[in-house]
């Protein structure tokens, strides 16, 4: 695959001094859904802006699809979507009107035809007449994504498109997103919701304090990092802990009703089938085992400690 | 050139002025007819002529060229304003458009709306007084020019504004003053030595006295003179907007 989005040493100084962008460098492969998680006032926002020309950085540089966002910023924008984070639209113009009037502004000629199948995409051309301001909120959501969709782009940032509608409507648009990535476009997201960038993302990248701290496959970072618990029930409490199993990293729980066991899933030996036989050993019954793997939430809360 | 980007920026915003085609059109054509009614009737029919011409059809360049630079500045600075006040701006700031678009897009629309105004006072004008207009496509040339000039300072002022009061305020407390005192129902000749010293500092002097004379063949300055004033003026509103978008001022973050 080729590199569809490349960022070398971005950085923004705002006039206040403040530093938003540390030298930051990504590539981002054609095709793939990428999602940016940091805490608020982490960059992402200003990293996706800048790119986007909204912000002019203050040193480094970016290409989209091989064009330099500034000495070639006609054919890079053509190819960019963005989804803002605010709902920003005009609240008394039509649906169809204010989509049409994207696809115009990045230099496409009318095209009744994708403006439809774009609408439809997005359960809104029941509501192309309607003014936005009779719109729902997930509905407005929906006409932003419209929106950057309008120019066909090969490329589509999404600010934070799930921030505070509810659940239902977040499983939609993730079936949206996963809709575009299966029509070839490249998505970087932006979100606060670990779950969004669990259940979407091919890659995560994780951006604190300006700068990004790791990008990695989704799957492969949380095995990585990922830690698993066992907890075992047992079936009489104890109070303490027999000196054969005092050196395991055993921690009792619910007034000695259970034991917790963390282990290293990428470990050679995860040292669960010597700990049940020394539990049998030392005559203790157990009613129930479970185990649970750390979410990318864990692992994102760890590294931004770290990174701190 | 992005063309295509342009017509959308032009169309979207006339749309939106035929979305408020009471606000837009009707309003300044009721307060004309009301100036006529006042100025041209009431107390015009005690006026004698000035400088030839019967004091009703004198006062109509005055009175197009009041309604229209405060119609140019309010379109123009409203048309921008707005997508940065709701936040829209960011669609303009991300798309392939340079700055000459942008500016032909919404100071293009602004200064149609405010020609297309300033033909419908005359229009109505006619209804009140008798005109003979000498110099018809050069008052036409010369009200385009204002309109052009004056939506590119209402697209200045729409930038600079951080509220809608702002947006307000050059149009209420430096435009409308100026035009009443630039000659609109009289003529310069009229005031004392000292006076016609001090108007000839207003620049919207030259503007009311170039229209006047495409009308009447009549003028209180060189009909060059004010030529050369609203094509400097063009000139240094479009030198403003080229900074403004340079720099990012009041746009970009």
């Amino acid at each position: 695959m080729s590199v569809m989005l490349s960022v070398r040493d971005l950085s923004k100084t705002y006039g206040s001094g403040h530093e938003a962008l540390k030298s930051v460098s990504l590539d981002i492969e054609e095709g793939e859904i990428i999602a940016l998680l940091g805490p608020n006032g982490a960059g992402k926002t200003t990293l996706i802006s800048t790119i986007c020309g909204i912000t002019t950085p203050s040193g480094g540089s970016v290409t989209v699809g091989g064009h330099d966002i500034i000495t070639d910023y006609r054919p890079a924008r053509r190819l960019i979507g963005l989804v803002p984070q605010e709902v920003s639209l005009e609240p008394f113009e039509k649906v169809i009107n204010t989509v049409s009037f994207s696809r115009g502004l990045f230099g496409k000629p009318r095209d009744d035809a994708h403006i439809e199948r774009t609408l439809r995409q997005l359960s809104l051309w029941d509501k192309r007449n309607a003014q936005i301001k009779e719109l729902s909120g997930g509905m407005k959501r929906r006409v932003l994504i419209a929106k950057a969709l309008s120019h066909e782009p090969r490329i589509l940032f999404l600010d934070e498109p799930t921030a505070g509608v509810d659940v239902e409507l977040r499983k939609g648009m993730w079936e949206t997103v996963s809709g575009l990535k299966a029509d070839g476009v490249t998505i970087i997201l932006t979100t606060h919701y670990i779950e969004e960038a669990e259940a979407i993302a091919d890659r995560v990248g994780i951006i604190s304090k300006g700068q990004i701290l790791l990008v990695e496959e989704k799957s492969a970072l949380m095995k990585r990092m990922g830690k698993k618990t066992m907890r075992i029930d047992l079936q009489s409490p104890i109070s303490a802990l027999p000196e054969a199993l005092g050196d395991r990293g055993l921690e009792i729980e619910d007034d000695g009703h259970s034991l917790l066991y963390t282990y290293d899933t990428a470990a050679t030996r995860t040292g669960i089938t010597t700990l049940l036989q020394a539990l049998s050993d030392a005559g203790i019954t157990l009613r129930d085992i479970h185990t649970n793997q750390n979410s990318l939430e864990d692992i994102f809360v760890e590294l931004v400690k770290d990174g701190a | 050139m992005n063309w295509q980007a342009m017509k959308s920026i032009y169309v979207f915003e006339m749309v939106r002025t035929f979305r408020t085609l009471w606000q837009s059109v009707v309003s300044p054509v009721i307060s004309t007819s009301l100036y006529f009614v006042v100025f041209g009737a009431a107390i015009g029919s005690r006026i004698d002529e000035v400088e030839g011409v019967t004091y009703g059809a004198f006062i109509v360049p005055g009175l197009i060229m009041l309604t229209v630079l405060v119609q140019s500045i309010s379109n123009a600075s409203f048309g921008i304003y707005f997508p940065k006040f709701i936040g829209t701006i960011y669609e303009l700031l991300s798309a392939p458009v340079n700055i000459l678009e942008i500016v032909a897009g919404y100071v293009g629309a602004a200064a149609t709306k405010s020609f297309a105004i300033g033909l419908i006072i005359l229009g109505t004008a006619y209804l009140f007084v008798p005109l003979d207009i000498q110099h018809p496509f050069l008052m036409l040339g010369f009200l385009m020019l204002t309109c052009l000039s004056f939506s590119l300072l209402g697209f200045i002022i729409g930038i600079w504004a951080g509220s809608f009061e702002q947006l307000q305020i050059i149009p209420l407390l430096v435009i409308t003053p100026l035009v009443f005192l630039g000659g609109s129902f009289y003529s310069v000749s009229m005031l004392p030595p000292f006076w016609q010293t001090v108007t000839m500092f207003n620049p919207v002097l030259y503007l009311i006295s170039g229209f006047r004379w495409a009308f009447f063949g009549t003028a209180d300055v060189p009909v060059a003179l004010s030529l050369l004033a609203i094509a400097a003026f063009t000139v240094i509103c479009i030198g403003v907007i080229w900074l403004i978008f340079r720099t990012g001022w009041r746009i970009k973050n």
